[in-house]
């Protein structure tokens, strides 16, 4: 890409947009599935060992053009076959579309580093690392990025507590500051505020886990 | 005697620099007074941010958007109350999306003056940065009587903003947006044609289009660098749409030209600013929906339902079905977006934060590369990055 280019908002018109979410979806037929989303956005799933594939074809392609990885995070679900998925956020600044890539994988599983597709992957993949534990191979620096040094545990998983296990506090007589187990002087507040007359509370909050772990048990029993 | 490999010196930049801009340690590998090396060390200012979200009701979660960049904290609260409105289909009424312009370019004018002037004073200018603040103090205060907070409002809410702005509000802000070019006349006569501000600026730091592409550069970082990428022309929410504004585009991609294209965006912001005051008309500043938005105070007075209504808003809180997007504003820094992920109760089941200073931060170290230990003050001046939403 030169300088000289300069992005049209008016470039993407219906017809267009309509020709380009087929493109995709043609590009990625044998490695990704188009899943429904909210304000059309561009969701596919991916299977974890075709991940960096879809990745490079996104990239590669030129009528598609998706040179900026803008985003990548996980998100942990704990009732799931497959606990966490990987979300990618991928932007075209030339046709002005973004698409997402989203990738479930088990917890232990370890990921193929997209750091050699796209640079800025580095930074998200340490802090996945960091806070969910998810452990990235290929990875040029694969250090913990936001916690504090020697931390344990991997915050953002639905099983850390949010008041952590331990806390700071300045030691006078060591003169350093000294870690101790938290001693909260009043227990968390954690308010139950669904209705118990509008259903199911369990029902209610675990909604996202529940249905796709059906969704996955109905898939492998047609595999099988 | 055969060649010796020297181990680098190490220098630890920070955490308590002034001009790391908050708290970064920045840890340097040195072979003499050359950069071989830049390991930041961030994290020092996280306060886990997105955990307590998952926490929260969609409206308690709002003034944690205050406190990621708090140098404009009302763009940040934009691309949630965005977000949730996507989320649950809901219209925002002109007014509130006219004011909502307005003090979102208010915000980039508080970004870009506190970024310019204390870029300044790290190359060695005092002066800009006295200035600046005054000026800065205004439009604090302009925040102060809209929201009764100079820094975090918590002013823009799913559905549009809290109140309306007060009387003679508008009007202020015109005559200060007619008074506000003087001070942008008079702080690029002391550093645009200054010599030493050039010499510690041109050529430093160069970052060249498809580079910054494949850093996950944004807003006027990349903009610096020659692509014309603005969201609130390519993806306009809001009134962004009927706004009438350039995007300044640099040539070169080094420290200077992001002064540069900064300096612009003042200008443009100043005449947003003033299209969005002129298009105002009378009417409701928050969306007629009581299961979202409250009710008003007097209504409460005499009515049960609305009683009901305020009493389930800030308690309950509303439910935003089960659904996934990703929302994106073109925030002072670059693209702040919100991955949102909810599942149909009233809390989000998972909120990431896209900080643009993030990923400007993760470059630090290929743009400091091989210069000399000064740039990288320069660099991470020109940057723009505030640990609020870095360390989040």
């Amino acid at each position: 890409m030169t300088t000289a280019d300069i992005i049209n908002p008016e470039m993407t018109n219906n017809n267009t947009e309509h020709s380009f979410e087929a493109l995709a979806t043609q590009l990625l037929a044998n490695s990704a599935e188009r899943v429904p989303s909210l304000n059309g956005q561009l969701v596919y799933r991916c299977e974890l060992n075709k991940l960096i594939s879809v990745l490079n074809l996104l990239k590669a392609n030129e009528s598609l053009d998706f040179s900026q990885l803008s985003d990548l995070t996980a998100v942990d679900y704990p009732g799931r076959i497959q606990r966490f998925e990987l979300v990618y956020q991928l932007l075209s600044i030339t046709h002005n579309r973004r698409i997402r890539i989203i990738c479930a994988i088990d917890e232990g599983q370890i990921v193929p580093s997209a750091t050699g597709v796209y640079k800025s992957a580095e930074w998200p993949e340490r802090e996945v690392w960091d806070m969910y534990g998810l452990f990235f191979s290929d990875h040029p620096d694969l250090r913990r990025l936001l916690t504090d040094y020697g931390f344990e545990g991997h915050p953002l998983r639905k099983d850390f507590p949010l008041t952590g296990y331990v806390e700071v506090r300045y030691d006078d007589i060591e003169r350093r500051v000294a870690y101790q187990p938290v001693q909260l002087t009043q227990e968390y507040r954690d308010f139950d505020f669904l209705s118990p007359w509008e259903g199911d509370q369990e029902l209610v909050h675990s909604s996202l886990n529940a249905e796709s772990e059906s969704k996955v048990n109905a898939k492998k029993d047609g595999y099988s | 005697m055969g060649e010796m490999q020297i181990r680098p010196l190490t220098l630890n930049f920070g955490p308590q620099h002034p001009a790391a801009h908050g708290v970064l340690r920045l840890v340097l590998e040195m072979d003499g007074e050359v950069i071989q090396r830049a390991d930041p060390h961030v994290g020092l200012l996280h306060r886990g941010t997105e955990k307590l979200i998952e926490q929260k009701t969609y409206l308690q979660a709002l003034p944690y958007f205050d406190r990621l960049d708090y140098v404009s904290p009302m763009n940040q609260e934009h691309v949630w109350a965005l977000a949730i409105e996507s989320a649950l289909q809901i219209e925002v009424p002109r007014r509130a999306q006219l004011i909502r312009v307005m003090f979102c370019e208010i915000g980039r004018i508080l970004n870009h003056l506190l970024n310019l002037t204390t870029f300044a004073i790290d190359v060695g200018a005092m002066t800009p940065l006295l200035w600046g603040f005054e000026e800065r103090e205004h439009l604090m205060e302009f925040c102060e009587r809209a929201s009764g907070a100079r820094l975090h409002a918590a002013y823009f809410r799913p559905g549009g903003v809290h109140q309306d702005i007060p009387d003679g509000l508008a009007e202020d802000i015109l005559n200060w947006c007619d008074k506000f070019p003087n001070f942008i006349t008079d702080l690029e006569t002391l550093l645009t044609d200054n010599r030493i501000f050039k010499q510690r600026t041109v050529d430093i730091g160069v970052l060249s289009a498809d580079n910054a592409l494949a850093l996950g550069m944004s807003g006027p970082v990349i903009r610096a660098s020659g692509l014309a990428w603005d969201l609130r022309k390519s993806n306009p929410y809001d009134a962004y749409d009927e706004m009438k504004f350039d995007i300044p585009v640099g040539k070169t991609g080094d420290c200077y030209a992001r002064y540069l294209v900064r300096v612009e965006e003042m200008k443009q912001s100043l005449s947003i600013i003033k299209q969005a005051i002129h298009k105002m008309e009378p009417g409701p500043v928050l969306a007629q929906n009581n299961k979202i938005t409250p009710p008003r105070r007097s209504d409460m007075k005499m009515s049960m339902e609305s009683l009901i209504h305020h009493f389930k808003i800030y308690t309950e809180g509303f439910h935003v079905p089960a659904s996934e997007s990703y929302t994106a504003v073109e925030a002072p820094k670059g693209e702040f977006g919100v991955y949102l992920v909810s599942d149909g109760s009233n809390k989000p089941y998972r909120c990431k934060i896209r900080a643009p200073g993030y990923f400007f931060m993760a470059a630090v170290d290929e743009m400091s590369r091989g210069h000399m230990l000064a740039d990288s003050v320069a660099i991470i001046g020109s940057l723009d990055v505030v640990f609020g939403e870095i360390d989040r």
